[in-house]
This record gives C-alpha cells, structure tokens and sequence, in this order.
C-alpha cells in the first residue's frame, strides 16, 4: 500500500451561526458541497420518561433531505447522542434537556462529520457548556490504496474500500469516536487514515475559533 | 395606502427562498390511481427545529391546516399538467414528490412554503422517457436532457391578519402578530388575476369591502413575487450554461456578516503507514496537564460531583488588531480583580450519593455553591 505524495486537501468550508430566530443556537455549515443545519435548544423542560436527575438529556433528532426518517437517520442519533454526552457539561444541568435538531440540506459526502461539525458549533452558538470541542474528519481510501478526505469533488462511494469518520476533541487530538460507514479496512489503512485525519482536524478547530471570533466581534 | 405593501419579513423570505426553505423533488415509479394522470405529493414537515412547540412525528393543527391548505393551493388548482406526467397509460405514471421542511417558524410559513413549492416545481427536472412498445427506457441526464413539467400557472398564497374585528388589516403577519390576531384570510392567486384559494378563519367577521380591498392587495403582491421567482429561476439556468456552480453550497457561499468562509487547504500527513498511537503518544499526566493549562474545565476529583474552577480564557489569539486589543484590555482588568480577590475558586459541589439517602428527598439535590474567599459560610 503506498501513498502517492503523502498529501492531502480539505474542502472549503463556511458556516452562518445564529440563522434561525427561534432556537437557543444555530449553526449552517457548508462543507465542500455537503450543507448541513442544525439547531439548539435547551437547556429546556424534559419528559418525564426521559428525565435523569443528576444530569441532562441529550436528544438528537436527525432530518433526512427526502422522505421519513430511516434506519441510517437513527444510527446517527445514537452516534451523536453518545459523542454529545461525552462532550457536554450534562451534569450542570440535571432534569432538563438539550435538543439538538440536524437538518441534512445537501449529502455529496462525509454527511456525518458534516453533521457532528454542525451540532458542535450549534452547541457553542447556544453557549452549551461543555468539557472539550469535537471535531469528525472523513477519510475515504480508494481501491489503488491512496487515501483522501470527504467530501471532496466529484469522488464517489463507487470507488472506494472503505470510508471512516473520527471524531477528536480538543487538546490533545484524541479519538473520542470512530465509524466505518463502507466497506471493511485493514489496520494498516485504519491507522494510515487515523494520521491524516488527526492532521486535518487542525483545521477544523481552527475554523470553530474564527466562526467564533466572528460572531463576536464588534466589526465587520 | 401605498400601493405595493412588502413588508421586512416578506422581503426577507423571498429573498431567502432557496436557503431557508429546503424543497426538493423525488420520482418514484408507478403508482396507479388515475390511468392517464401522474401524483403530485406534497409533504410539509413541521421540523421540531422550527419552533420548540413543533413535536417530532406528530403532526399539530396547525400543520394539518398548513399542508392541506398547501394542497388545495398546488393540486387542486391544477397548476401542474398532470396528464403529461403519464408514461403508459394504466400502467406507469409519475408520482412527483415535494418536500417542504420549515426550518424556522416566525410567521406567516404558509406563503412561505407556497412560494418554496411552486418555485421548487418549477425548477425541477424530470428525466426523459421513450417508449417503444410496451419497453420504457429512463434516459438519465448524461443521455438526454431533463425535461421541466409543465405548469399551466404559478398559484401563490398571501395572508392577511385582521385586528379588532377587521378594523385593522396586516399583511405578512410575523409570528408575534399570528398569536394576537383576531382572524386571519388567505387568497391563494396567480399572476392572471385568477383566485384558486380563499379561506377565512378565526372569530371575526369581514365586510365585504374589506375582501375585495385585500384581493386588490393580493394581486400586486402576487404580481411582485411571480416576478422574483421568475428573475431566480432565470439567474439559475444561466448560471448552469454557463457551467458556473451552482446549489445549496453555491447559495451558502454569499457574503452576510453572521457568515464564516474558509478556503480549501492542504493537508500534510506523514507517507508511509506509522501508527499514530505509537507517534504521539502521551502520557496521561502530559494530556491532563496540558487540558489545565488551556484553563478547561476539570472534573476535582473522584467519587464527589465537583466540577469547575475558572480559569483565563485563552479562546483569543493575541493579535495587533485594535478590536483584539480592547478585549486585551477588558480582559486584563478582569484578570486584575480576579488577582485581587486572591484566586478566589468557585467550586459547585453536589452530592454524589443521592441514592438511599435517608436525610433528605430524594427526589430533590442540593447545589452548594461555596466560595471560601467570601466567608459566605460560617468557618
């Protein structure tokens, strides 16, 4: 297995915070030409049925573009639900719930780390504590063995061995979750995807800290 | 009165058509109900992201009246040609679907989801389809060009909210306005003048004049929007023979201030296959250093629920940007009281052990929030 140059490239990425009126927290976030949405409320009141008392709920309700829900939607509920728990303060909030609504606009790949991105600057818009930042980054590794990132133009699951999402948190670049949506990899190749998408979660961060910026800054 | 009313929140939505309002189409193959007509299916999804009241799976009252209002407007002015949506008659047929999910609900999401449907079905392209004998063969878009439906006029719907029994008329009501209006109209119109809607609910009654004064209105906002769909859906088809980008992305990437843009940037991995574990390994010590270092938040210990301790905030890079520099400053004085006050620590403890707890409720858990500095609590 080789690698052609060692390199690889990160789509253009771009996000609106605060674009919808009625949720705590909003986020749009646009990567390559995968767009996603998504919204925050909470802390708010919780079900019964779903209260705990030493912490708070996290609900994640993922909106597929056409149609009803269906199994794919739900499998990443549960990822983003069990990625948010880790993430989040819950414990500062007992008996209430945050709600994180995902819209999918447009898939034209790595739907899911577009969507854990979106939750998460969603939660920041809503100024959810939280314990660390995550950041999902999608490799893809293609039959002849070279590995690139989603979403990238014109690439197909046609052509491809296997495609894997991590998600990292903050400081120290850790793995806080992994899925292999296609197909099977070797470890080798695991860990060859594990490297470039640590490297390219950098980038990620950095643009979690410029939407930030952005938004509070007192120009432009 | 001025003669073209379009008030902000108007504005707004048209101008967002494409971005806020997500439509989109889908074909299925055949379902038969009439033999020579397609189906049309229009779907209105109350996200619960639109408004917390909004449930997921559960369809409220009002989102019963929104899609079968949407219905009425779409199907049964027969706006669509749905003759022309048939492949063999009796056999194959095209069922066209529209999706409308409301992402964010203040106000008026009727017209809102008019003009978003009746756009989107303009828009749209269907495959193109020969039949030769009883062999139907679906060309995809790389052999023959889609073709658009045909629509025989664009229905839109206005809505009129009316205050003290009629006395007082508002057009586009905000979501503000829908919660204290009396009653409220809907004219469902097209650009000939022609009414293929009229609906009126609420606890009021409305004079004659005051019908006839609000499908005046109706004409020449109908008039304004059928313009603005035209001149988007124009825009559109230039931009894609001139094979310029076009889509969601493309309508994400327009200048606002609330929006963040960031170029396509290279990544450098390290060739060859190095496990990653091996090249970066820390131990925990370093990474928990590290993690206090950046002033996040800690859990203080185990077995007892105690979390905080508040730090510096790093999230600002230093920079010699004036803006940066006022935060500097804001951010030095309130070091400097912080200083003062000795590094007073908040810490919130709550009790871990709320289970078997014979003392208290359990139904309830005390918050203490100690602050030792402040000799809130008696030593």
């Amino acid at each position: 297995m080789e690698i052609s140059d060692g390199s690889c490239s990160t789509a253009s990425m771009s996000c609106t915070l605060g674009d919808l009126s009625q949720p705590d927290g909003s986020a749009s976030l646009t990567h390559g030409n995968t767009q996603v949405a998504a919204a925050v409320y909470g802390p708010c009141e919780v079900r019964l049925s779903k209260e705990f008392p030493d912490r708070a709920t996290i609900e994640v309700i993922h909106k597929p573009k056409v149609g009803l829900p269906r199994c794919e939607d739900k499998l990443r509920e549960t990822l983003l639900r069990s990625i948010f728990e880790t993430a989040a303060l819950t414990a500062l909030h007992p008996r209430s719930s945050i709600q994180i609504i995902i819209q999918e606009i447009e898939d034209q790949g790595g739907l899911l780390a577009t969507s854990i991105n979106a939750a998460c600057l969603a939660l920041l818009d809503a100024s959810i504590s939280m314990k660390f930042l995550v950041a999902a980054v999608t490799a893809k590794v293609k039959h002849d063995g070279s590995v690139l990132l989603l979403p990238q133009e014109g690439s197909t699951e046609k052509d491809s061995l296997g495609i894997i999402t991590f998600v990292f948190r903050e400081p120290d670049k850790s793995v806080v979750c992994s899925f292999t949506s296609v197909g099977t990899l070797s470890l080798q190749q695991r860990n060859q995807c594990l490297s470039l998408c640590q490297e390219a979660c950098d980038t990620v961060f950095k643009f979690y800290r410029e939407c930030l910026e952005n938004k509070f800054s007192k120009i432009k | 009165m001025r003669d073209t009313p379009l008030s902000n929140c108007e504005r707004e939505f048209l101008l967002d058509i494409i971005k806020e309002r997500k439509v989109s189409c889908e074909v299925t193959l055949p379902k038969l109900r009439r033999p020579t007509e397609g189906i049309l299916f229009v779907n209105v999804e109350l996200s619960p992201m639109a408004s917390a009241s909004f449930e997921q799976g559960r369809l409220t009252e009002e989102g019963v009246e929104l899609s079968r209002l949407l219905e009425r407007c779409l199907k049964e002015s027969h706006c669509v040609d749905l003759e022309s949506l048939c492949i063999i008659a009796g056999a194959k047929v095209w069922s066209i679907r529209v999706d409308i999910h409301i992402l964010n609900h203040d106000g008026n999401m009727l017209d809102c989801s008019s003009i978003a449907a009746i756009s989107a079905l303009a828009h749209f392209r269907r495959p193109d389809v020969t039949v030769k004998g009883e062999e139907v063969t679906i060309h995809t878009s790389e052999e023959r060009d889609p073709i658009p439906l045909s629509l025989h006029h664009m229905p839109l719907c206005v809505s009129f909210a009316f205050f003290h029994q009629g006395k007082y008329l508002l057009v586009d009501p905000g979501e503000l306005e829908e919660r204290v209006m009396d009653g409220k109209m809907v004219i469902g119109m097209n650009k000939h003048r022609e009414i293929c809607m009229l609906q009126i609910t609420g606890q009021m009654l409305l004079l004659k004049e005051q019908v006839l004064r609000c499908s005046n209105i109706a004409v020449v906002k109908v008039m304004e929007m059928t313009e603005l769909i035209q001149e988007a859906l124009l825009n559109d088809k230039s931009s894609r023979a001139k094979g310029l980008k076009c889509g969601f992305a493309e309508s994400a990437t327009k200048r606002k201030v609330n929006r963040t843009w960031k170029e396509a940037m290279d990544v450098n991995s390290v060739p060859g296959c190095e496990v990653p574990s091996d090249s970066d390994s820390e131990s925990d010590e370093d990474v928990e250093s590290k993690i206090s270092e950046r002033g996040d938040v800690n859990v203080l210990g185990h077995g007892v629920g105690a979390i905080g301790k508040s730090a510096v905030s790093k999230w600002f890079e230093e920079n010699t940007d004036d803006m940066e520099k006022e935060l500097e400053e804001e951010r030095n004085k309130s070091v400097h009281t912080n200083s003062s006050q000795q590094e007073k620590a908040m810490t919130a403890v709550m009790p871990a052990d709320i289970s078997g707890d014979h003392e208290g409720d359990s139904e309830e858990e005390a918050i203490q929030i100690l602050d030792k500095d402040l000799k809130l609590q008696p030593m």
